[in-house]
């Protein structure tokens, strides 16, 4: 083989080169743009999918998430989103140590229920020892005690139509006219029957804290911090998250972030 | 009989090798601006199961206000180091704000974590399944044994140690030599496909709380989330330093040549032989 190509194969290629540098400078301004319902967007969202579809395959229902030792608990556990809801029904609640504060189970449920925080303490309980993993990238190991969901789900029966489970919270992060701030969370029913997803009231061995959600909070360990909502006051069970807040399934997920929190 | 000087071109680079290294090098393009975006919602790197507020972290970037001008820093263990403008504190239009990394190195520029992981996953699939594709066909078709792993001649250090000489000089092997590549090449290439992308891979599956569930020996493999967190940040910043050595080694062995083999397939070189 020899090299015979005509000078103009050089003036191709560098056209060729720069047209690539130009696209990728084009690209990049429009990256800066807001994803939200943009054709970007919806391309880019195709990885949450993908996410959950491979990681629910290879978990299966009951893979756990790692429990750890006493010895491993975080010496400190930041407190991150609201540290106090502020309302005059929490303070009110909070005055009284929750003696009024009552955990509603009801939508696509056979029995609605209201649960006192005495009579959720007289249910069988679970202990775990796990890592809370925010999105921002920092984590913090504690001790956590609660109701399975699924046991509360079973005691109020749920309908067959029902494919989430709604944390409706008693924190407004944002403060708005309409409400749109209220701090909510969702979860499939793979999820909400996981042996790991409690309703926590105890956190290393103590009441929970105001800071961490008093006097309830979720655990769904195989996701990040943001599923984790605190304050709850209400769990509903629902066949589609349209109709709730954004629409999206949750507070952070109104403002971009995954359904899907499992990376 | 005269001795004349002929350049052929002889081919270089598999079609999968060339198609597999443009979407890597597009890919890991947009994992480092929205990774170092990712990076800048937390900009503190621990060792072990956990690290927040409070817990050591062994680096950081942050700012502080120093006579209430904003002063950028870079802290590794105990040392210190200002770095007003470019970490730690840079422009937001116009104005010195508090960001670790600056708006130029970032994806999107402005500060926003969930578009960051937008792009970030987005990218990390096609990385992670074009990166699978390369190294599942080099290992079937024994480019990676054949053209990556160096032989023991090679190996030896009166050998390594002339390469590294040369290239230190910029003399580039020529002729039958240029045929395949030098050790260094080898070794270089090795490690980045083979070595440090795939810890790429791992160590970020590791910060998955899903993936944990399903496999949680890559925690105790890597010593923790926190763990796997610093180490992705440090192989990326190898990552990088390759880059550049690469691209500066490109320029200056010849660029036209490097890119054409990298695009066509073909590389020119010099054959001498008698008239």
């Amino acid at each position: 083989m020899t090299d015979n190509r005509p000078v103009t194969d050089k003036r191709r290629r560098r056209f060729l080169l720069g047209g690539i540098a130009g696209a990728g400078a084009a690209l990049l301004a429009g990256c800066d743009v807001s994803l939200q319902d943009t054709p970007t967007g919806r391309v880019l969202d195709s990885a949450e999918n993908l996410t959950r579809g491979s990681q629910r395959l290879l978990q299966g229902r009951h893979a756990l998430a790692r429990e750890f030792k006493e010895a491993d608990i975080s010496p400190r556990f930041r407190v991150n989103g609201s540290s106090m809801p502020d309302s005059e029904e929490y303070a009110a609640l909070l005055d009284k140590r929750f003696v009024d504060w009552r955990l509603k189970v009801d939508g696509l449920v056979a029995r609605p229920r209201e649960f006192s925080l005495g009579a959720l303490k007289l249910l069988p309980a679970r202990t775990q020892i796990t890592r809370h993993d925010c999105v921002e990238g920092w984590g913090a190991i504690a001790k956590w005690t609660g109701v399975p969901l699924g046991d509360i789900l079973r005691a109020t029966g749920i309908m067959p139509s029902a494919r989430y489970v709604v944390f409706h919270c008693a924190d407004e992060l944002e403060k708005t006219l309409d409400g749109s701030g209220r701090y909510y969370e969702s979860i499939d029913l793979v999820d909400a029957f996981h042996p790991q997803t409690i309703v926590a009231y105890g956190m290393n061995g103590k009441d929970l804290s105001v800071g961490h959600g008093a006097p309830l909070r979720l655990r769904v360990e195989r996701q990040l911090g943001y599923k984790q909502a605190k304050f709850l006051m209400r769990i509903e069970l629902v066949d589609s998250l349209k109709g709730l807040g954004g629409g999206k399934g949750g507070y952070w997920e109104d403002r971009g972030y995954e359904w899907y929190a499992g990376i | 009989m005269k001795l004349v000087k002929k350049t052929v071109l002889v081919p270089r680079h598999a079609l999968i090798t060339r198609i597999t290294h443009w979407i890597n090098a597009i890919c890991l393009g947009f994992l480092l601006l929205s990774g170092l975006q990712i990076f800048n919602a937390w900009p503190s790197l621990y060792w072990g199961q956990y690290g927040a507020d409070g817990d050591p972290s062994f680096l950081s970037i942050g700012a502080s206000r120093e006579h209430g001008q904003l002063r950028g820093y870079l802290r590794v263990g105990d040392a210190t180091v200002p770095t007003t403008g470019m970490l730690g504190v840079s422009r937001v239009d116009g104005q010195p704000a508090e960001r670790a990394f600056p708006a130029w190195l970032t994806l999107p520029s402005f500060q926003d974590l969930a578009a960051g992981r937008r792009w970030h996953f987005f990218f990390a699939w096609g990385f992670a399944i074009n990166g699978a594709i390369y190294l599942l066909s080099s290992l079937f078709s024994g480019h990676l044994r054949r053209d990556l792993v160096p032989d023991h001649a090679e190996l030896a250090p009166r050998h390594l140690w002339h390469e590294i000489v040369a290239h230190a000089r910029l003399r580039f092997p020529k002729g039958e030599e240029a045929r395949h590549y030098n050790v260094l090449q080898k070794l270089s290439y090795f490690g980045v496909a083979v070595i440090l992308l795939p810890l790429m891979v791992l160590t970020g599956l590791t910060m998955s709380p899903g993936m944990n569930a399903v496999a949680p020996f890559l925690l105790d493999l890597f010593g923790g989330r926190q763990s796997a967190r610093a180490i992705h940040f440090i192989t990326a910043s190898l990552v990088v330093l390759f880059v550049l050595v690469h691209l500066a080694m490109v320029l200056l062995s010849g660029v036209w040549n490097n890119l054409r083999s990298m695009i066509t397939g073909r590389y020119a070189i010099e054959e001498s032989h008698h008239d």
